[in-house]
Order: C-alpha cells, then structure tokens, then sequence
C-alpha cells in the first residue's frame, strides 16, 4: 500500500480542524482515499488541537502513530508527538513559534504581516510548505484553497500559500493515481445525508458533541435538502417533539450522546409503548457523567440496548465507517416506520467526527420500505392487532378518522386499560413485531466479514473499530467479523460468521467488553478482550502490537 | 374511532373514572362544546382538532373525547404539541395539562412553546393538588398546605402562573374557574381562535383532596369591559398580580392578555419536497461537495 500520514497541529482558534481537512483535500484530489482524525481539547482558544491525516491508494479508515510530516504552528505540537517522529518524518514549524528545530522554520509571524493576510492564514502557509515537501503540484494547490477560501480572503490566502511553498524544499514526490476524486465527509455528515435518503422531515436536537455535527451539517443544508431543524429547550423537549412531528405524519429523527440520551430515554419508552417512530441518532463519548466531551468511547453499547422502562422492540445498528452511516442511517429510518419502533444509530466520535473519502456510488442503495398506511374501509383502530403486530398508520386531520395514541397500555382503539387480557395481549402485539423486525433483517448483511476468510485467527470488533481492525488482521493474518446490527441480534448470521474461529479476540473501544458481554448473552465465546478506554481510538501499529500479544 | 360531529356524539364509551363532583366534568363537557362550536361556526372539521394530555386525572380526558388524541407522559405534552403543529399547520392543537404535570414537571416546555409563540393551547386543569397520587401539594398549593409529603405544612409560597406566562411571552393569557361554565367555554373558544401561544389557566374543584369550592365562590369575579387594556402588558400583569395564589384576595377571571406576534411555525420557510426530490438533492450535495 502507497500510503502517507501527516500531522498539523496547534492551539485551538487556530483552524487546525479546517486545516486538516485542506490537507484531506490535497490527496483526495491526487485521487487518494483518505481518513482524518481529529483530536481537541473542550475548550475554544488555546490548549492543543492537532489532525492526523492519512492518504492511501486504497481504502482506509484508521491512522497510524508516525508521521511522514509533522506541521507545528506552536511548540507544543513538536513536544507532544516526539514519538510520531522519526528519521524520515519531515518537520515544518512556525519558527516565530518554536524556535529553531530541526526541520524547515517557517517565520509565519512575518510572512502574515508582510502579506497583510489574517492570522488563520498561518495554516495556508502549511499546506503550500506541504506541497513542495510532497512534491504535489502548486496548480492542485490553488485549487484547494480556492474551494476552501471566500473570495474576498483568496489573494491573500494564494500569496501566503506561495511563501510557504518557496520556504521550504521538496522531500518526497506523492504520485497522482488514476482514481476518482472522492468527497471527504465526517461520519455525521454521513449520517445527516441518509437520514435524508430515508425521507427524513424534520431533524431535531440539542447541542452535544460529538452529535452537534449531524445538527450543523443539516441546520447548514436545510434548504438544499429541503429538511426542516429544530432546536428546542433540552433534549426531553427534542424527543417530544420528534414523537409529536411523527404522530401528525412527518418522519423526524433526533440526535445526541450520552447524557442527552439520559433525558431522551423516557421520550423512548413512551416511542416504545405508544409505537410512534423515531429515529435517534446516539454518537458516544467517555462518561461517566460529562466524561471527556470531546473524546471517543463505545461505552453505551448495553444502555442503547436497554434504555427505556418497560420490554419494548427497538433497531440498533452500528455502523463503521461513514458509508455503513449513511445506508443503515436510511434503512433504520425507514424500518423504524415499517415496524413502529423506536431505531437506535449507535455511533463513537471517531466516527461522527472523522474525516473520511466518501463513494456514494460504491454502496448499493438501501432497500425501500414503507410505513403499512390505513387503506380505508373499517372503522379505524390506531392499534388494530395483526398477525404481524404492525396496525396500519393513519394521521390527524384524516377525514372520517380518530387517531388515539396512548402511553398507557390500550385497547385497538387506543384507549386507555388496565384488564389482564388487553395488557397481556398489548405486551404481544410488541413481542410480534420485534420478530417481525427480525425476520425482516434477515434478508439484510448484518453482520459482515473482512480479510483471511480461511484464518483461524477471528477479530471480532463492532462501530467504528471496523478499519482499525481490518488494517490490523492484514497484518496478523486475521480475519474480522463485524455486527452492523445489534438489536434484535442477528444471532443467525453471527453464528454463520463466527463458525470455525478457534483464536477470537474482541476489540473494542471501553473498559468492561460489553459487547463480549452482549455475545456471552446469546451463547457465544467472544474469546480474549483487547480493549482501550482512554478516550482515544486505537492506531494500527498499536492494535496490532497489542494482537500480536494474544495471537501466539 | 370514527368522529361523530354531533356535540352528543364527542363523547367516548370509555368508562369515566373521576371522582363524584370532580371539576373536571365541566372542563370535558365546555371543552365538548367548544371544538362542537368552533367545528359550526368556523366550519373547522372536527378532525383537525388534536388534543394532548399529560398524566394526571386531567389526562383522563383523552379517553373521554371521541377527537384525535395524544396521550402523553407527565409533563411533557406541550413539545409534542409543538411537534404535531409544526407537521400539520391545518390542525387546532390543544394541551390538557396539570398543575403538577406542567407548572413542576414540565415547566421548562410551558415558558418555551410561551417564548416561541407556538400556535397551540395550554389548558391547565389547576386543582392545586396531585390527585392521582393521592394528595401532595403542587406549584400552586397555597403555603401551609397539608399534603401527605408536606405533613407539617408547605413553607414555600405558590407561583403565579399567569405571571409566569406573560413574562415568558405568552401572547393570550386567560383564567377560568369550572363553577362558571359558560364563561369557560367562551374562553376557551377565544383560546383556541387565537393566533399564537394561548394559555388557560382553570381554577379546578378537586372534590377528594383540596376542595375549594366555597373559597372560589367567595372570590371569583368575570373580568368587565374596561376593567383593563388587554393589549397592554403593564395593565395585564397588575390584574394578574391582584390575586397571587395565597394571600386573600379577589379572584378575577376572564382574558388578561392578548396579542398578535409572529407564529413559530411559520418561520420555517423550507419548501415541502417528495422522497424521490430530496434523494436527488442528496446525490448532488455529494457530487458537489465543498
């Protein structure tokens, strides 16, 4: 594999993010894949933000701990990450920052004043000092600043580019690939764009990172994609609302992490007992409590699962990288009104705040469903019990049709009981269309397989984790198994995936092994635990190290 | 169901399970005739009236009227109101809400869909105690009320929920008490004709736990013409500051407040699209990306 990693960082306020992404664009306009992580403190002046973005000639998904190029704009970032350098990494640094180093000093503080070019233009600098390091053509860097830079900052933004392309020499000479240019998008962009596919109205939320992406993109594009966002008081209010958008017909989703989660769950039960849809975009941070905000963690695995009073069927799938976001993001919107449940997008930061190419074109579609709509005829029954569970939909305002939904148990009609065979033939109905889902499922890959098909050395790993580890078992000579689905388990196509593992190792990204727990349920041997809870998603040479422990 | 448009035929078969006397009788029986009247005159089908309720004897109310119904959890039915209007401007959304559903759990979505200017109706049935969990003291309960958490007495004081109202915006603010049938029913009339984010707050008789029915008759009087400029903040909160839940004094009932100003579901200029349209529009945000 052709593959280069780079690495810009600085302190918050400074464009890092942005800056990162323009380096994203540089390969991806070479015809690169290419995978960013970002990492940042929560906080918005100071404190150290840095991106490391990784280019290859296939695709990826995960980074590594060395850099070929290091960009400082301050000396923290030489400080932080001495063990990403080595012999061959090339270090760029703002020398007004950092001094002298070894490496190309950059008198950014001059350049900017010499140019009249605004502060945030020190990362402009960068990217044309990374250019010449590159060897990548200076027209494919004009290119990327003018699709990144307003017009009225572009003159400047082009003379500051040029100072730092003739500050500094060519290293190393990045071929262009004869390969499409792809689109780099975050996993909550991703996101916002199926939840769209799958005919999402309205999407609601509540501030709270790592989700607010999926709030901003979608708030941003509304009018391209002719989607309604609010923003309400908390997110009590945000599921509420969503369930009230959805009881009058529009399809709404919401989106949050963790402890917003907390305040949704009795909005949940109610999505569960009332069998309104609602799609919930749940994207995970280190808790407990407020945690490490802006960090990543799969600890919400067994809340998503159980979340809620009461025993209600919910759709929780996780997906992996930002295509697997985008179709599971559709196909959960749309299965959630097929079966009135409630559907889960379990998420992680890696993912909704990664940068990844993105191929619309690669994935095949999702499959259409529609919502089992009243056709007319009988008197209507909002909870008319079937052989499937699912009673046909009608909404308010339908001529000759009184739509009664209730969050106490009901009769068919929707009113309100307490009698022993309405409340146990109720608790069926739920029970007939969790089945229902599952059956449904089955026609879908639910669980997916990656590498050596014949190794006995198995990586289980769900979410995000998915190309840190295929990366990882090329290496080993593993193959992976990853769950999209998590609820209702695909306990079928699982034990079709699983067959014939003898050395298993389960990956994942919190400190308990819940979903080697959730396997255990279901009878399954998750075999060693390789887990990592400090907030940060592994690397590739790390996983690997740490397989090559377990794999003997 | 299917609707019955007579004023007769509003009610459901459900069992009605409040107690003997209970004032929330004539909050059904007005609010029966109020969607009946409003469907006559304003020629509004009584399929587009959607009513909410919260949990609480109030609640019960959803059973008992054959009108499409949203029967929520406690506190919460006003963001779902706001859900339901904001999917279906066409439609007459109406809260029933509790004094301990909404003044305590759900305070927070009163003052916002207040502030917003939300085009729906608050009905609170304020009975100033919690009766389906037998007899605890609410937002409302006068200090020194005994309940079975406060047996000693409540030593805080009371809000003044019309207060609270029109501070956070509310832009139709009016009382009404259940022994004045007819003046409930032309509030609430009034209430529900209004543009905007109307609230009715409803002097309740809880026959079981905090009957007042002597102390309202005592007190109650109907807000004259004249009395005060409704269009006037300033006048509105002193009459509303003339009775603040404890001490004694007289009762005014009737509207106190009511303005024009720009509905929030109307802000939303976003223009309506099928599936197959905003998949397109998916496909070429992708293609055009940054």
């Amino acid at each position: 594999m052709q593959e280069y990693s780079l690495l810009v960082g600085g302190k918050a306020g400074e464009g890092i993010n942005t800056a990162g992404l323009s380096i994203a664009g540089l390969f991806s306009r070479l015809g690169y894949h290419v995978y960013m992580y970002f990492d940042y403190p929560s906080l918005i002046r100071g404190g150290h933000n840095f991106a490391i973005i990784r280019a290859a000639d296939e695709p990826i998904g995960a980074h590594r701990t060395g850099v070929d190029v290091l960009l400082a704009l301050d000396r923290k970032t030489i400080e932080t990450h001495k063990e990403r350098i080595g012999g061959k990494t090339t270090v760029i640094y703002d020398s007004s920052q950092v001094g002298e180093e070894r490496g190309y000093g950059l008198p950014l503080d001059e350049i900017i004043r010499e140019e009249k070019a605004p502060p945030i233009t020190r990362n402009t600098a960068m990217l044309g000092a990374l250019s010449r390091v590159a060897g990548i053509d200076r027209a494919i860097l004009e290119d990327v600043i003018r699709a990144t830079v307003p017009e009225k900052h572009l003159d400047s933004n082009l003379r500051v580019a040029a100072r730092g392309y003739n500050g500094v020499e060519g290293v190393f000479s990045v071929r262009p690939l004869d390969a499409p240019k792809l689109p780099v998008l975050t996993g909550n962009e991703a996101t916002g764009l199926g939840l769209v596919y799958g005919g999402l109205d309205t999407y609601v939320a509540y501030p709270m990172t790592p989700s607010s992406g999926v709030l901003h993109f979608l708030a941003g594009r509304a009018d391209d994609l002719r989607v309604r966002v609010v923003h309400p008081e908390n997110e009590i209010s945000v599921i509420l609302m969503a369930l009230g958008l959805a009881y009058a017909g529009e399809r709404a989703a919401v989106g949050t992490s963790g402890g917003g989660f907390c305040l949704m769950t009795e909005g949940l039960s109610f999505a569960g007992m009332s069998e309104i849809p609602v799609t919930i975009v749940l994207a995970q941070r280190p808790g407990p409590s407020t945690g490490v905000p802006t960090h990543t963690a799969q600890s919400d695995l067994h809340f998503a699962l159980n979340a809620g009073q009461g025993e209600f069927p919910r759709l929780v799938v996780a997906p992996g990288d930002p295509h697997e976001a985008c179709a599971w993001s559709a196909t959960a919107l749309m299965l959630s009104w097929r079966y009135q449940v409630p559907a889960i997008i379990l998420i992680d930061k890696t993912l909704a705040e990664g940068a990844y190419s993105f191929d619309l074109d690669a994935s095949t579609p999702p499959r259409d469903h529609e919502p089992v709509l009243r056709d007319g005829g009988e008197e209507y029954r909002r909870y008319r019990r079937s052989e499937d569970g699912v009673s046909p939909l009608a909404f308010p305002g339908t001529e000759g049709v009184t739509v009664k939904a209730n969050s106490y148990a009901h009769d068919e009609t929707g009113f309100t009981t307490e009698k022993a065979e309405d409340v146990g033939a109720l608790q069926e109905k739920l029970l007939r269309k969790a089945r229902g889902l599952k059956t449904e499922l089955g026609g879908y890959k639910t669980v997916k397989t990656y590498g050596a098909p014949e190794s006995s050395k198995t990586i289980i790993c769900w979410g995000s984790q998915k190309w840190v580890c295929i990366e990882a078992a090329a290496e080993v000579g593993a193959r992976v198994v990853q769950p999209v689905v998590l609820a209702p388990f695909p306990v079928e196509a699982w034990s079709e995936a699983i067959a014939g593992a003898s050395e298993v190792v389960c990956v994942e990204n919190n400190a308990t092994g819940q979903f080697a727990r959730l396997l255990r349920e279901y009878g399954f041997d998750p075999g060693t635990s390789i887990l990592k809870y400090d907030g940060r998603p592994f690397a590739v040479d790390e996983l690997t190290a740490r397989l090559e422990g377990v794999f003997v | 169901m299917t609707p019955d448009r007579s004023a007769a035929g509003l009610i459901t078969p459900a069992q009605n399970t409040w107690c003997p006397g209970c004032g929330n009788f004539s909050i059904q029986h007005m609010m029966r005739s109020a969607i009946a009247e409003i469907s006559e005159e304003e020629g509004v089908p009584i399929e587009r009236f959607v009513l909410l309720g919260g949990i609480g004897c109030h609640g019960k109310l959803m059973d008992y009227l054959n009108v499409n119904s949203l029967y929520t959890i406690h506190g919460r039915s006003v963001p779902a109101a706001t859900g339901i209007r904001l999917a279906n401007p066409d439609l007459r959304v109406i809260c029933h809400v509790g004094d301990g559903d909404i003044y305590a759990e759900g305070l927070d979505h009163l003052i916002f869909a207040a502030k917003r200017n939300t085009d729906i109706t608050v009905i609170v049935h304020d009975n100033r105690v919690y009766g389906l969990t037998t007899g605890q003291y609410t937002p409302t309960s006068p200090t020194g009320f005994r309940g079975r958490s406060t047996p000693r007495g409540v030593v805080e004081h009371p809000i003044n929920p019309l207060e609270v109202m029109l501070a956070a915006g509310a832009t139709y603010i009016a009382r009404g008490y259940t022994r004045k049938t007819r003046h409930l029913k032309e509030i609430f009339k009034e209430a529900i004709m209004h543009r905007g984010f109307s609230f009715v707050e409803v002097l309740q008789i809880c026959a079981t736990y905090s009957n007042l029915t002597d102390y309202y008759d005592a007190r109650v009087y109907e807000i004259q013409d004249g009395d005060l400029n409704t269009a006037r903040f300033e006048s509105a909160i002193q009459k509303i500051r003339e009775w603040d839940y404890d001490r004694d004094a007289p009762i005014a009932i009737g509207t106190f407040y009511s303005v024009e100003r720009p509905v929030y579901e109307e802000s939303f200029g976003v223009p309506r699209a099928g599936l197959e349209e905003r998949r397109n529009r998916v496909r070429r945000l992708v293609e055009d990306w940054r």
